[in-house]
């Protein structure tokens, strides 16, 4: 197990999608959401992109008005982390043509499908991007 | 309705609860659109934990829809079975997964083996027997699948490496081929080809070399290659290095690979990009394991890290700070980490520095007073968060103080110890844990060197039992801590008047609903009743290091037992034979682990069992008969129970030797110091910043000289100096071997000048000395320039005509600052009879620069400096002061001196 949880948070702090790989209830996620949200946010651009958070890392990267937050476990290799949140975006980006925050808030469940092609169980299977694509655009075609 | 699912999505992902909805997310996964469907299968995914009740609706969908011809269909039921199926239902789905592992679609097979990973993640048992279909799924054509099985091999190998050892060679094909760039392009990224499932490899291929030779050496080259091809201009190109590093460092070692490491850790460290140092600093704290050299050319940006306002890369470098911790710069880093302990208020990190501190305190320190205050601090601002072990071996220690025979130096200790916890006690709120030493150590050496009166203590204490009312294990401490300060008096013979407050505060415990805190208060009056001869052999001064023997074969009961048996008792009957009294036995068991989280076992070797037994009657003789269990409460009562011929006493008697051995080796620093004394000596003036003038062999000076001056301009003295701390470390153990002789000891002496070991002028020594201010600033340049060098050989001179010294000795102290140098001049001169002494003055001859420095550097100390025969006197002077006062915190133990001569 690599990565706990993914979330997209905006700058307000209001919690955009967010997919937990391990099981928390719904007082967990919101007591954890608003404690890594607060300490990310707090954060500026010199600083590195890694928080230290109870027991495991949290690797945030921030577009436009958007933050995604990836907590890991501490045996992952946090560069990489950073460069897969950049891929999930690209992916995003490829889809929608020049993702935002909106893009996303509208099409949660494509968003969360693209999720779920590539990341299982809380590991990195998939990073090509058509093959990440083609499921998602071929859902859209039947309906 | 999809719409409405989603916007339920929402509210759950907003914090509000929607599991009135959740019943229509099951319902949307019938459905016979495909999109209506997989949204329903995402919602449920979202919403339900595996546990929930609803998941026996979904298992049947889900098995229905793993056999759907549509392949969408079957991955999204893949999907939510990787999420929502337990160990119960495992079995429900089995079958149709390992079917679908050799599904057309190479998207199905990726899910179903993932959903394969996750079974053996919930259980390994249920698929151990279809393990071997990882390994076919990693020979698949399709490298998304191939890639996928890395997750489960990684987690498989991760839990028993040497199964899949034969598949070294098959990974590091496959990585050559990834890193050639075999696999097709939709799956590079930023120009490098797959750079997430090289880096996967990558790990697998750490677990596997990892101290083994030979997998290792089929790694070498592919490592090296992607070495030479990572783009570190790139962030996914150091990314991969970094793993690269990693991978270096865990398999076996490979100098060529070690160098590549280093190059790469170093244009890390070097980035502007904060990321990349953190990076770097891990990196470095994986290697230095490896090759510990690599640390001295980083010191200065390893400082900068340290320094840098962002709080990750400051956690990082601690952590690589605690990796590289040795004897000689332990006291620099332990204090940064307490420092920094104070500094936050992160509960759970806290707890995770403080053990740090202590864990390297325990095995680094240079000196048991330096332990001592260092604990001091760790408890004061951590003491609820530390384990209770550490306070106890912290007990201990006090207690059997330096070693056998130097019992002066022991009771300074003790007394400085008592000293500041009676001033830490003026504190409002402790941790508990703190108080329970500063309780025992109170009760213990409280009135021992007689600076304090006995009620002066006994109402120190029982202002604490008051304060911590509710805390029962500080109460017990304390009226324990009164008893013995009692006991001791009345064994000095003098009248015990017993404080208003301690007598109502016995009162209370009396009648206390604690029994442990009654039967204290009991025992208390007891003794307090007895003369002075009974007392003294009930509790004896300072005789908490005293071995307890244990007879465990109880066999002094012998008699007693023939006897009973003759007169036709029932001979005892072993536990493990007896029926139906399991009951007692758990009792039994209950109570044993109670009292071990109490944590008194100081009580346990500090009263010698057959007289304890004879005189303390009211509470303790209550476990004669049959079921001795309840008197276990705590371990001085499981000795005397060793009188009855009961299980109990028997166990208890094993478990307390049991846990007395395991301190034993938590402690076993004695056998250490031969090795670490020399270096402590040096650690010494680490302190002071000084390492330079003393402390390193040529080579490395000389490589840190070049260093420092290219970067003299903008590096800040305090800098060169923590670093100079921190890093003199490697330079100076090398030295060990050769402060021992006192030949090589002035060539140590001037390395700075690199002047060639044989020659040994003066004037040599004099640039020696003035060097070190260009190189590092420490301060105080002009004091230093004008006392003169310390000439070594003038020393010796100075040493072997006693008699002048000792006249001068008495000059000099009535103008330093020191005001009981007569009586321990006459203590050393005495011992600078024997010939061998000279060594050890010439150590603290040496050693006094930086004393001077940091005691105050009086100018009259600097006047005595100047005169050269006295010098030795001063210095000895000012050692046995510093270490009778307490100053440095690396006072030295006496003792070193003693086990590097013999």
């Amino acid at each position: 197990m690599g990565i706990r949880f993914i979330l997209m948070v905006n700058k307000q702090g209001q919690t955009r999608l967010a997919q937990y790989y391990e099981w928390l209830t719904l007082e967990e996620r919101r007591a954890l959401e608003g404690e890594i949200v607060r300490k990310c946010l707090a954060r500026n651009e010199q600083q590195c992109s890694f928080v230290e958070h109870r027991n495991y890392k949290i690797v945030y990267r921030r577009y436009a008005s958007l933050f995604f937050l990836v907590g890991v476990d501490n045996d992952e290799n946090e560069l990489a982390i950073l460069e897969f949140i950049h891929l999930l975006v690209e992916t995003m980006d490829r889809h929608f043509g020049n993702v935002c925050e909106l893009d996303i808030m509208f099409h949660l469940e494509k968003a969360h499908f693209m999720l779920e092609e590539m990341v299982m169980n809380g590991c990195i299977v998939e990073t090509s991007k058509a093959q990440i694509l083609t499921p998602v655009q071929l859902l859209e075609k039947t309906s | 309705m999809k719409e409405y699912i989603i916007r339920l999505v929402y509210v759950e992902m907003l914090g509000h609860d929607a599991s009135f909805g959740y019943i229509h997310a099951v319902k949307m996964i019938h459905d016979d659109s495909l999109l209506v469907k997989r949204t329903g299968y995402l919602a449920v995914t979202l919403f339900l934990n595996e546990d929930h009740d609803l998941i026996i609706l979904i298992v049947n969908t889900i098995q229905k829809d793993l056999k759907s011809d549509n392949y969408l269909v079957v991955c999204a039921a893949l999907n939510a079975v990787c999420k929502l199926i337990n160990e119960e239902t495992i079995p429900a789905v089995l079958p149709q997964i390992v079917e679908l592992l050799a599904h057309p679609k190479e998207a199905v097979r990726k899910k179903a083996i993932m959903a394969l990973h996750r079974f053996y993640q919930k259980s390994p048992s249920s698929v151990s027997h279809l393990v071997s279909n990882f390994r076919k799924r990693l020979c698949d054509n399709d490298p998304g699948v191939m890639g996928a099985t890395l997750c489960p091999l990684f987690d498989l190998i991760t839990n028993d490496v040497n199964s899949y050892k034969d598949l070294v060679i098959s990974f590091v094909s496959i990585l050559k081929q990834v890193a050639e760039r075999r696999l097709p392009k939709a799956y590079d990224y930023h120009q490098m080809p797959a750079p997430f499932i090289q880096i996967k490899l990558l790990k697998i291929l750490a677990l596997l070399g990892s101290s083994d030779k030979q997998a290792s050496e089929n790694m070498y080259t592919v490592v090296g290659d992607i070495f030479r091809k990572c783009d570190s201009s790139s962030n996914i190109g150091n990314a991969v290095l970094y793993e690269c590093i990693c991978c270096v460092s865990s398999i076996y070692p490979n100098h060529k690979l070690l160098v590549s490491a280093a190059d790469a850790i170093s244009r890390f460290l070097k980035s502007d990009s904060h990321n990349l140092k953190y990076m770097g600093i891990d990196a470095l704290g994986r290697l230095i394991k490896i090759s510990p050299e690599i640390a001295e050319q980083h010191q200065l940006a390893v400082i900068d890290c340290l320094e840098d306002p962002d709080d990750t890369l400051k956690r990082k470098t601690f952590e690589l700070l605690y990796k590289m911790t040795k004897s000689t710069n332990v006291e620099v880093i332990v204090d940064r980490m307490i420092d920094y302990m104070n500094s936050i208020n992160d509960n759970h990190y806290k707890t995770e520095i403080a053990s740090r501190c202590v864990e390297l305190a325990e095995q680094f320190a240079p000196s048991n007073q330096w332990f001592i205050q260092t604990m001091n601090k760790v408890f004061e601002h951590a003491g609820d968060l530390v384990n209770i072990k550490v306070a106890h071996n912290l007990m201990r220690l006090i207690a059997e103080g330096f070693g056998e025979d130097d019992d002066t130096a022991d009771s300074q200790l003790r007394s400085s110890a008592v000293e500041s916890y009676l001033h830490i006690l003026g504190e409002p709120k402790l941790p508990s844990v703190f108080l329970q030493v500063i309780c025992w150590v109170l009760g213990e050496y409280g009135t021992a060197d007689g600076k304090y009166s006995a009620s002066y203590i006994t109402g120190k204490l029982c202002d604490v039992a008051e304060a911590y009312s509710n805390d029962e294990t500080v109460k017990a401490y304390a009226v324990t801590a009164l008893m013995k300060i009692y006991a001791f008096e009345i064994a000095a013979g003098r009248k015990v008047d017993m404080l208003p407050e301690c007598h109502s505060l016995m009162e209370e415990f009396l009648a206390s609903h604690s029994t442990d805190l009654q039967q204290r208060a009991y025992e208390l009056q007891a003794v307090i009743g007895l003369d002075a001869h009974a007392v003294e052999s009930i509790l004896p001064s300072d005789a908490s290091c005293e071995d307890i023997e244990v007879d465990k074969a109880l066999s002094f009961l012998n008699d007693y037992i023939q006897e009973s048996i003759e007169k036709g008792a029932q001979p005892y009957i072993p536990e493990s034979e007896r029926t139906g009294m399991l009951n007692i036995s758990n009792f039994r068991n209950q109570d044993h682990h109670e009292a071990s989280s109490h944590g008194l076992r100081f009580e346990a070797y500090e009263l010698p069992k057959q007289t304890v037994q004879a005189r303390i009657p009211p509470a303790s003789l209550a476990s004669t008969e049959l079921v001795p269990v309840p008197e276990a409460m705590y371990p001085r009562e499981s000795y005397q129970t060793t009188t009855v011929p009961s299980v109990s006493s028997d166990a208890a008697s094993t478990e307390l030797k049991l846990r007395l051995d395991g301190v034993q080796k938590r402690w076993g620093r004695q056998t250490h110091f031969p090795s670490t004394s020399t270096s402590n000596s040096t650690s010494l003036k680490t302190v002071n910043g000084i390492t330079q003038v003393d402390g390193s062999n040529t080579a490395n000076s000389r490589t840190r000289e070049t260093y420092d001056s290219r970067k003299q301009v903008e590096i800040s003295p305090e800098k060169q100096k923590l670093a100079a701390s921190l890093f003199g470390g490697p330079s100076k153990t090398e030295k060990k071997s050769a402060t021992g002789h006192k030949s090589s000891k002035p060539s140590s002496h001037m390395v700075k000048s690199h002047a060639p070991k044989s020659s040994m002028e003066v004037a040599s020594e004099k640039t020696s000395v003035q060097q070190p201010p260009d190189l590092l600033d420490f301060g105080e340049p002009t004091v230093r320039s004008t006392a003169p060098s310390l000439d070594p050989f003038k020393d010796l001179e100075g040493l072997l005509e006693p008699t002048t010294q000792v006249s001068s000795a008495v000059n000099h102290s009535s103008t330093a600052a020191v005001t009981k140098s007569p009586d321990i001049m006459g203590l050393y001169t005495e011992t600078t009879a024997g010939a061998h002494h000279k060594d050890s003055d010439i150590l603290s001859g040496l050693s006094k620069p930086p004393m001077t420095n940091m005691v105050g550097g009086t100018t009259t100390m600097q006047v005595a400096q100047s005169s050269k025969g006295p010098n030795l006197k001063d210095s000895l002077e000012k050692d046995a002061l510093v270490r009778q006062i307490g100053v440095t915190p690396s006072s030295q133990n006496p003792n070193l001196f003693k086990d590097i001569l013999g």
